[in-house]
């Protein structure tokens, strides 16, 4: 094949010496062969005029020629590269740098902003789990769809005291049903600003299964102490306390604040705190006087956003 | 001092927790009035009607089956009657000619002698109504008929003096458009005046009047209002219109002539679960699970007039019917003490001087003035001697 490249070069040559008047980038393939003609090294796009291109010349035959031969140098050229950095390889030996990783079209992806990122999935799920550590006695089971009018008479034959249900809103957690089980009264939340427990920063270890203080702050209304009792009754009373955790809820301005820390008393007067469990900010939306029964239940409290935050300072709870 | 105060008070309302509070809107005071010392859950309020005569007794049927009579000229408890039979507590409680009607959640209606010596625990009357009432309402014109309508508990009509079997049955409403039955839940049921007609309020957030007088059994108008139960019902002065309040605490005035909305009151936060309006002042009480006692003015202009926060959950009222709301607390006292300085003083007078004399008949004057005041001021439903 060689022999009859070597033929068709030089006939090729020949005839772009016959075609030189006509047509001028023949002219310049014909100095270019001349060139390879001459030369030992394979011929490089640089030695081609700017703008010069295989599929320019008209005759095809002589373009396929052209082609193969091009071919057949960009693989001499590789495997010679492949040689050599095969050698530097083992010359180097660990020193080597690493594999370059092969461009494929999926590592070459365009980046997309909504590609959502493995670690946030099922935060919701996260947030439950933590919250249990939190609440002793507390089990966490998945809802699964299931009506809840329907779970919660299971639940009072279970001898459960409260029910916590956690809405999310694609995949991040937004609502909380607070319902206090033998037929008490139902908190409906609205949940924001929440942080699972690798979110926090300079925390303290994963808290222990000791009984947490609670503390609940400025809950001056009526309504305010309903809500306040509903959250003390979730834990256990017990004046001894052990271990050194504590759940805080505070009311600001209507926003709830929950917050979980260990302390640790340094001295007479000073406490040193470290956060740990997750936080999250909470605002009551209503409390009814049943079990969770949004059609026909009885309401205490309802949220009217129209007609109660007319004014700047007033507050409900 | 308790007992002068709590015949000038506007409003009663009875409570979840046993206690039946009195409050004057003209003194922005409210008082309290237990049977027992310790308020209780077990008794709580669950319905107050009038007495007999006037204005001046208040039936207080508590949960625990116990109905107490409470004089406001006293200002305390006077006795109780424990009336048993059927299951629930009181749905509607009622009283006329000296005996008193009784409903309870289970159906069974029952008119006992309203007499504290015989207390003899059998009834007089007794009818079954139907399981699930959630209302029974006396007619006012005819003390003998009342209403009764419940959950899945069509509205009858019964008529005490008459047979066993009641003179109107509602019949429900054709089947909607899926061909589904629609559910039946009346929740309150007034008698609208110089008519036969009645309006309820159901717990599927609809209006319904019904014409006992005409052949037709279904509801003649029916309108609906939000999303939630309405919970009570009250007619307005004019007797055009209703006012309806639901679960979420929004007082809607509806109108009964084309079954529209005229306007709604704003203001509650809580479950609405008891609403009066005055007879003839455009005046209405409503009250709720949210504590508190508010007045609103439903015409010109419509707004909230009184708010009184009171701190147990409020489950019915009575508002007072009569005209003048103006506080008169020296009125009990002036009888007692004019008349022996009367007679002093004509004897002082008597026996000074002629230019003492001149001012004998100014003081006769201002006395026989302050007597025709008394006497005006006697007449307008007050009952006492």
């Amino acid at each position: 094949m060689a022999k009859a490249g070597d033929k068709s070069g030089g006939s090729g040559k020949k005839a772009l010496k016959r075609k030189a008047a006509t047509e001028e980038p023949q002219e310049a393939a014909v100095a270019e062969d001349g060139a390879t003609e001459s030369g030992v090294q394979p011929p490089k796009a640089a030695a081609f005029p700017p703008g010069f291109s295989i599929s320019e010349i008209k005759n095809k035959q002589r373009r396929h020629l052209m082609f193969t031969r091009w071919k057949q140098q960009q693989r001499k050229e590789k495997l010679a590269a492949k040689k050599k950095l095969k050698k530097e390889r083992e010359a180097l030996g660990d020193k080597a740098p690493p594999k370059p990783v092969p461009k494929t079209i999926d590592n070459q992806r365009v980046y997309d902003e909504t590609i959502v990122d493995p670690n946030d999935e099922e935060r919701t799920v996260r947030l439950c789990e933590q919250l249990s550590t939190v609440i002793p006695n507390s089990h966490v089971y998945y809802r699964r769809g299931l009506a809840l009018k329907k779970i919660i008479p299971q639940c009072i034959s279970r001898d459960f005291t409260d029910l916590i249900v956690i809405n999310e809103d694609r995949k991040t957690p937004n609502g909380l049903i607070l319902s206090h089980l033998p037929n008490g009264p139902t908190a409906h939340f609205k949940m924001s600003s929440v942080r699972l427990r690798k979110e926090i920063k300079r925390r303290g270890k994963d808290p222990t299964e000791h009984i947490p203080e609670i503390i609940l702050n400025n809950f001056t209304t009526r309504l305010g102490h309903s809500i306040g009792r509903m959250f003390a009754s979730l834990f256990p009373h017990n004046p001894q306390f052990i271990g050194r955790q504590v759940a805080t809820f505070h009311n600001q301005r209507d926003y709830i604040f929950f917050r979980f820390h260990r302390y640790i008393f340094k001295s007479e007067k000073k406490v040193g705190i470290q956060e740990l469990g997750p936080r999250f900010t909470l605002k009551l939306r209503s409390l009814q006087k049943g079990t969770f029964d949004s059609k026909y239940g009885e309401y205490e409290w309802v949220h009217k956003p129209r007609e109660m935050d007319t004014s700047r300072r007033k507050f409900h709870l | 001092m308790a007992a002068a105060g709590a015949r000038w008070n506007h409003v009663w309302i009875g409570t979840e927790t046993g206690i039946l509070k009195g409050v004057n809107l003209q003194r922005k005071q409210a008082a309290n009035f237990t049977a027992t010392g310790q308020p209780r859950r077990e008794e709580a309020v669950s319905a107050l009607c009038w007495g007999a005569g006037g204005e001046t007794q208040i039936l207080v049927g508590c949960a625990d089956r116990t109905v107490r009579h409470f004089s406001i000229e006293e200002g305390r408890f006077q006795g109780q009657r424990h009336c048993p039979g059927g299951e629930g507590t009181f749905r509607g409680l009622a009283q006329v000619d000296g005996t008193l009607i009784t409903c309870v959640d289970s159906g069974i209606l029952r008119v006992w002698h309203d007499n504290d010596k015989e207390a003899s625990s059998d009834p007089l009357l007794e009818l079954r109504v139907g399981p699930g009432v959630c209302r029974m309402r006396q007619d006012p014109a005819h003390p003998h008929v009342v209403a009764t309508g419940g959950k899945e508990n069509a509205l009858k009509v019964w008529d005490l003096q008459g047979s066993e079997e009641p003179v109107f049955r509602a019949k429900n409403v054709r089947n909607d458009w899926l061909d589904l039955r629609v559910p039946i839940w009346d929740q309150d049921i007034q008698f609208l005046p110089e008519s036969q007609k009645l309006v309820t309020c159901t717990g599927y957030h609809q209006v319904r009047v019904y014409d006992p007088a005409s052949p037709q059994r279904r509801p003649v108008l029916e309108a609906t209002y939000g999303e939630y139960p309405l919970t009570a019902m009250t007619l307005t002065p004019g007797g055009n219109s209703v006012i309806v309040g639901n679960t979420h605490g929004q007082l809607a005035e509806i109108d009964l002539r084309q079954g529209r909305l005229l306007g709604c009151l704003k203001g509650l936060a809580g479950s609405v679960r008891g609403l009066q309006c005055h007879p003839s002042k455009p005046l209405l009480a409503s009250c709720g699970l949210d504590r508190v006692l508010r007045v609103h003015r439903i015409r010109n202009p419509r707004g909230l007039e009184h708010k009184v926060y009171l701190k147990s959950q409020l489950n019915c009222l009575l508002l007072s019917g009569r005209d003048n709301w103006e506080d008169e607390p020296q009125e009990p006292q002036e009888p007692k003490k004019v008349p022996p300085e009367d007679t002093e003083t004509d004897e002082l007078w008597a026996s000074l001087e002629a230019a003492a004399k001149r001012r004998l008949p100014d003081l006769e004057q201002t006395q026989g003035v302050l007597q025709t005041k008394r006497r005006k001021k006697k007449r307008p439903g007050s009952t006492s001697p």
